[in-house]
């Protein structure tokens, strides 16, 4: 039972939770969106070279996109966290960044998946995996150092830090190890493709991209929810009313 | 902007040098701790070696990657330490309270550091060149440089990762988590440009690592230093 009158946090959440039917329209469309794109994908013909292996790429191309995409908002978050110290940055940069890593992890996996067959290996040290690799293992450094800050403000500071420093060791990752053999192949431009092919790529890659939106806004959600949770109870313990902040 | 005394360069420089000239004596004053990690990094040598095998071709070609991860591994121990002195009995706040930019307290620890480091690398990498039979006195003019680049890319990301880990529970942990990701780079560098100076590896030698390993060290030296405000601030 929570009163009226104790709860500030809870009431500047309240906008964002009154858009909950808003949010899960949004995230069946980008459902159905992304259901669709498969399914164009899935229906165009077999690759001369791989055949229907060649499928996977609808999916792997475009988390990478996204993935990529998502860390470029955890180092913006970041510079704005820095900037005016706002709530809502450490809360984008977080939730873009666990997106991020969601999906930098399924690009590993379907790489893998893709290799084994192809490469006739599941792993090997090539620039583009190792460097993937890389940037995976320090966005989940970046979650872990979430996990382990319990005060808010120095998570948010300490985050938004980590995150502009590891936005900033992969270009550097990717190219050191540019001069490494390389096995992982040059992209295909849409010039060198198949029309069909390149419609299937774009529209799984906007597929995705609403998917990691509404993912990253639900995450934003559950991150305002879980601060006005934070909030009404520091007040009832300042207030006596418990006698300890669980 | 402010004429003050204190907030010129040359206060600056003043103030770095003496966090890291209190850094060093505080290490000089107490041995035990730089004999003890000496000898952590003598038994990584040896352990590597045993895993490697005795055959010498074998040890010859993993020597560079072994004595950047030795090198890696001890002075982890290194940058721990020092904000753990500085959290015991609230020494940090003292420091913090001290007018003039904070960053300077970044600088002065990345000195203080780089010198724990580079007299444990002053043993380590004549006892590398021992146990695995590597030209090391012979190759000193071109090792050199690489070890003082890569040491202070390592060191450069250690003290600023170890700001924040030392403050934080299961730090142990979080210290490596956060920091060997980053250092990735940094190996990569440093070990191929050791290679191309030790075994003459002719397909490294296309690249000038050296230089690469500067480039490394500029950037992640200054966007550490730019960042440190932000992790001290408390």
């Amino acid at each position: 039972m929570i009163p009226d009158n104790d709860t500030g946090a809870a009431a500047a959440a309240g906008p964002l939770l009154r858009r909950g039917p808003a949010l899960a329209l949004f995230g069946l469309a980008a459902a159905a969106f992304f259901a669709y794109a498969q399914w164009y994908g899935l229906n165009t013909g077999p690759e001369r070279d791989m055949g229907h292996l060649q499928k996977i790429l609808y999916v792997h191309v475009p988390s990478a996109w996204i993935a990529f995409l998502s860390f470029a908002v955890v180092f913006l978050a970041g510079v704005w966290y820095l900037a005016t110290r706002s709530e809502r940055a450490d809360e984008l940069g977080a939730s873009a960044a666990e997106v991020g890593t969601l999906l930098n992890g399924l690009v590993l996996l379907q790489g893998m998946i893709w290799a084994k067959p192809s490469w006739g290996v599941w792993w090997t040290w090539d620039a583009r995996l190792s460097s993937t690799l890389v940037l995976f293992l320090v966005f989940v450094s970046y979650l872990a150092l979430r996990a382990l800050v319990d005060d808010r403000e120095r998570r948010a500071r300490w985050s938004a830090v980590v995150g502009i420093l590891g936005a900033l060791g992969v270009p550097v990752v990717y190219m050191s190890v540019r001069w490494w053999r390389t096995l992982h192949q040059v992209q295909s431009t849409p010039s060198t493709m198949d029309p069909a092919f390149a419609t299937g790529l774009r529209l799984n890659a906007f597929g995705v991209l609403f998917v990691g939106a509404f993912l990253v806004l639900l995450r934003r959600r559950v991150a305002r929810m879980d601060a006005a949770v934070e909030a009404i109870a520091d007040e009832r313990a300042l207030r006596g009313e418990v006698d300890h902040v669980g | 902007m402010s004429a003050h005394p204190s907030e010129s360069g040359a206060g600056e420089i003043s103030r770095i040098l003496a966090v890291a000239w209190k850094d060093v004596l505080m290490e000089a004053r107490s041995r035990a701790n730089f004999a003890a990690v000496v000898g952590f990094a003598v038994l990584m040598l040896v352990l590597f070696g045993f895993a490697l095998g005795p055959d010498s071709r074998a040890l010859a070609q993993a020597a560079a990657g072994v004595l950047w991860l030795t090198v890696i591994f001890s002075s982890v121990l290194a940058f721990g330490r020092t904000y753990q002195l500085e959290l015991e009995d609230g020494a940090l706040d003292s420091l913090l309270m001290y007018p003039g930019d904070r960053r300077s307290l970044f600088l002065g620890k990345v000195i203080g550091a780089l010198a724990f480091v580079f007299a444990v690398e002053a043993i380590v990498v004549p006892l590398a060149g021992i146990l695995y039979g590597l030209p090391v006195l012979v190759a000193l003019p071109d090792l050199l440089p690489i070890m003082v680049l890569g040491t202070i890319g390592i060191v450069a990301l250690g003290t600023f990762y170890a700001g924040m880990a030392s403050r934080v529970r299961a730090r142990e942990v979080l210290l490596p988590l956060l920091l060997f990701p980053m250092l990735a780079p940094i190996v990569i560098a440093a070990v191929k440009a050791t290679d191309v100076v030790l075994i003459g590896d002719a397909i490294a030698e296309r690249v000038n690592w050296l230089g690469l390993l500067a480039g490394f060290d500029a950037i992640f030296l200054a966007a550490a230093y730019l960042l440190f405000g932000a992790v001290v601030e408390d």
